[in-house]
């Protein structure tokens, strides 16, 4: 199987902190590989170095091949590699079908055209649509961004990262401030791209994460602690002390 | 995209009809001065809209705009002192001129966001003013006269106030077609998610520093060639155009028109230059009464009376 | 040579100036995030007090100290009427806030003064000259300038570094709401910032009144100085606005006196005097654009207080 994604040694500090600590690993192509950690683990830092949005102090980062370390972030985009965002980062004052229309005009070319209009282009639009098909969102398409429930942010988040068709997607915590039934209805829709797309998947809720990863690779205080298959990362014993105690008493809270 | 039949759009279009008929309404009146003031209303809604192109659509808080005003006026101005009279050269002048200056600003200001941008475009437009202040043989300070208005072919003739209104009207509304149809393109649609989330367009794969730049330029060049109608609306061309507090009026043009729409600075323009003129009928000192005003809209009717329009209007415009 | 040391002092001179305005901008714009525009009005309006207050009294000395309290208290007023409500608002109603401010100073002020500007002479003791060096004369009035901006900015130091109320500000600029929490009057706090900016606005306002003018508008043009020596230092960085201030000070002091000699030694005496003070005048904005491309955040950005 080929690897798409190689990290190879990453670092980053800020000023006196590190956030990401030698970090290496590898993911196929067609894997969902999960990335945890507790709090502070650096995970969110280590999505914004893949996607381009940071640039790290040192290591690589490979994907289908090509070295993408300095690449800015619209030319990764270009390559395959999409991402959500952890913080619903929209276009709140445009409609939900507008969002998504923008993703497939990322990849569509360039934009100078300056006179047909772009909501009546269904190149643009027939696309877009699929998409929030695909993301559970289709009967809110004309509705505004910001008239969204939260639940249906996280989708719209999906969604777009769908419509520019990429290769991997980089999710950061999909689910996260969910209630039990949005986060199924997520769970479920993670397992249907599973089929279609590599995923890293940075998560919290761990019953997800279990039951959809291939492969999970822990984080703590920005070093790999232990990398494998989940039934391997549910034994260890190292991270069920740094990690897993934590979660589930975090998890009992939660709920309840 | 189809205009929806509001208030909003029902009172736009009377707007644009009347201000259509306005040259029938002096002659009936005997109200020469109406059609001097609204003359000048309409070249300045004209450099209102090409701001609200960067400012309401793109976000970019630009102020400096009012250079443009000053580029554009003195190519005319310049290339008129010097002998060349034919509007033919001075005006696509004036818009090479003007797309220079804002290609340049732009493409150092664009390195920057939020209160620096601001700071900076208005550092630039004020160093133009300063560095045109100097320049003894076009009058400096005092400013240049023109004496002649731009040449073009008859029966086109500059110097007949009715044609003068009626080609400024007729560019006006070009203009505003032109912006409207840029705002639906695809670039407009880039333009608007830079405003809207520039990093999330970003990430989806948007390099929007060249859009942002294309649309600077273009809002620029719109600019320069109300500049250069307004050069030969007046028949003279000065620094002051283009000070800095210049700038700030045709700001308060586009948010008291609203940001949101192609026509709203229209509204804007109107609002502002007829409230200038009745209020400093009724006192030498207006701008007291103004400044407060302003700061009132600001704090409590932010989508200007384009907003006012479409709540009152009740449809709510996707 | 004489006229190099004299030029480098007006240089030094003019940037301390600078640095009491800039750092009044800056400073609201750290703690306060907000975009004052209005600020020059508080320099024309400590000038125009100073004016007119020396002129009642009769003593320079006296009625500067009084346009100074004066000037402290407009701005608090200001802020506790208009400014309070732009808090966390955009920054485009921040600069359309606060030009519709200057618009109403302005006009304040041509209603209460009239449009014709005054002057305010200086007395005697400082109106003479004071020798430096040998052979060199250097006007005291100038000298005493460059003495009181000093001590000002050394006085800023102190307290925002040293004090109390100077770590509630520095406090009040990354977390508003702690401080708040903290039982801190942050209202009070606001106002009392706003008004030391208004402060050293007023005071720059009002010593270069006897140098340069005292009429409406000047505070717009100074503004533009202020903006660009906030760009090139880093907004909310009193440290980088003082050495970009001076830094501006010298280029314009000097480019003014020597540049269009510089010209005159490379073009044709019509082309360099045609040329000369509009290059001049462009010689600080060329820095800035310089500053813009290398450091885009500016020099001292991020935190540097």
């Amino acid at each position: 199987m080929t690897t798409l994604l190689q990290v190879e040694n990453l670092a980053k500090r800020f000023g006196g902190i590190v956030a990401t600590d030698d970090v290496t690993f590898n993911i196929p192509e067609g894997e969902l590989h999960a990335v945890i950690g507790p709090n502070g683990a650096g995970k969110t830092t280590l999505i914004a170095q893949l996607s381009g949005q940071t640039m790290p102090d040192s290591g690589r980062i490979r994907f289908g091949g090509t070295d993408i370390t300095g690449l800015p972030m619209y030319r990764r985009s270009a390559l395959g590699l999409a991402r959500s965002f952890q913080i619903t980062s929209l276009f709140l004052d445009l409609s939900v079908l507008d969002n998504v229309a923008l993703a497939v005009q990322a990849h569509a070319g360039h934009s100078f055209h300056f006179w047909r209009d772009a909501r009546k282009q269904p190149e643009l639009r027939d696309p877009a649509r699929a998409a929030l098909v695909r993301a559970g969102l289709a009967d809110r398409a004309d509705r505004p961004a910001a008239a969204l429930s939260h639940g249906e942010h996280r989708q719209l988040e999906l969604a777009m990262a769908l419509a520019s068709q990429p290769r991997m997607l980089l999710l950061d915590e999909p689910m996260a401030g969910l209630g039990p039934e949005e986060s199924a209805r997520m769970v479920e829709m993670l397992r249907e791209l599973k089929q279609q797309y590599t995923i890293l998947l940075v998560e919290h809720d761990m019953e997800a994460v279990f039951a959809l990863a291939d492969r999970i690779t822990v984080l703590v205080y920005g070093r790999v602690v232990a990398s494998g298959n989940p039934d391997g990362i549910r034994n260890n014993a190292q991270v069920r002390e740094a990690y897993l105690g934590e979660a589930d008493k975090e998890e009992g809270a939660v709920h309840g | 995209m189809t205009a929806k039949l509001t208030l909003r759009n029902g009172i736009a279009a009377a707007l644009l009809i009347a201000l259509a008929l306005l040259p029938v309404y002096v002659q009936v009146m005997h109200a020469p001065f109406l059609l001097t003031l609204f003359t000048r209303i309409i070249i300045l809604a004209l450099a209102a809209v090409s701001l609200n192109l960067i400012l309401g659509f793109g976000g970019m808080m630009s102020f400096g705009h009012a250079a443009y005003l000053g580029i554009g006026g003195y190519a005319v101005g310049i290339l008129a002192h010097e002998g060349v009279m034919s509007g033919f050269v001075q005006w696509p002048v004036a818009l090479a001129a003007s797309a220079l200056f804002a290609l340049v600003i732009g493409a150092l200001s664009l390195r920057t966001r939020g209160v620096y941008f601001i700071m900076i475009t208005l550092a630039f437009a004020q160093m133009a003013y300063y560095v045109v202040s100097g320049i003894a043989r076009y009058g400096g300070d005092d400013g240049l006269t023109i004496y002649k208005r731009s040449q073009f072919v008859a029966p086109v003739n500059l110097s007949n106030k009715v044609q003068f209104y009626y080609i400024c009207l007729l560019l006006l509304f070009g203009t505003i077609y032109l912006v409207w149809r840029l705002v639906n393109s695809r670039f407009g649609m880039v333009i608007q998610g830079s405003r809207s989330n520039d990093t999330r367009m970003r990430a989806i794969g948007f390099p929007t520093y060249r859009y942002k730049l294309t649309c600077f330029v273009i809002a620029g060049t719109l600019c320069g060639l109300s500049g250069a109608l307004l050069a030969n609306h007046t028949d003279f061309i000065s620094p002051s155009v283009m000070y800095w507090t210049r700038s700030g009026d045709l700001i308060i043009m586009v948010v008291l028109g609203g940001m949101g729409s192609v026509v709203g600075p229209v509204f804007g323009a109107i609002a502002l230059l007829v409230l200038e003129e009745v209020l400093s009928g009724i006192t030498e000192y207006w701008q007291i009464i103004l400044g407060p005003m302003l700061l009132l809209v600001v704090l409590f009717a932010r989508g200007g009376i384009d907003g006012l329009l479409t709540r009152i209007g009740g449809k709510e415009q996707a | 040579m004489t006229l190099f040391i004299e030029q480098c002092l007006n240089g030094l001179q003019f940037g301390l100036l600078l640095f009491l305005l800039a750092a009044g901008l800056t400073l609201v714009f750290g703690i306060m995030d907000l975009v004052n525009l209005a600020h020059g009005s508080l320099y024309m309006i400590g000038a125009y007090f100073a004016a007119t207050f020396s002129a009642w009294i009769g003593s320079f000395v006296l009625g500067v100290l009084l346009a100074l309290v004066a000037t402290l208290m407009v701005g608090m007023a200001v802020e506790v009427i208009a400014m309070r409500r732009l808090y966390g608002r955009d920054h485009l109603d921040h600069v359309l806030g606060t030009f519709g401010l200057i618009l109403f100073f302005d006009e304040s002020v041509r209603l209460i003064w009239g449009p014709e500007g005054l002057t305010l002479p200086l007395p005697a003791w400082l109106n003479t000259g004071v020798q430096i060096l040998p052979g060199v004369t250097y006007s005291a009035y100038r000298l005493a300038i460059i003495v009181v901006t000093l001590v000002v900015a050394a006085f800023l130091y102190v307290l925002v570094m040293r004090t109390r109320v100077g770590m509630l500000i520095r406090a009040g600029a990354s977390n508003r709401e702690m401080v708040g929490a903290l039982g801190v009057n942050i209202k009070l706090l606001y106002t009392l910032v706003f008004g030391i900016g208004a402060a050293l606005a007023g005071l720059a306002g009002l010593m270069q009144a006897p140098i340069l003018t005292v009429q409406i508008g000047m505070g717009e043009n100074i503004l533009i100085l202020a903006f660009v020596i906030t760009v090139i230092g880093g907004i909310g960085s009193i440290r980088g606005a003082f050495v970009a201030a001076i830094f501006v000070g010298f280029i314009d002091t000097l480019g003014r006196a020597f540049f269009p000699d510089l010209l005159r030694l490379m073009l044709s005496k019509e082309a360099a005097s045609t040329l000369a003070p509009a290059l001049s005048s462009m010689l600080i904005y060329l820095l800035m654009a310089i500053v813009l491309i290398v450091k885009p955040e500016g020099l001292f950005s991020a935190g540097g207080k």
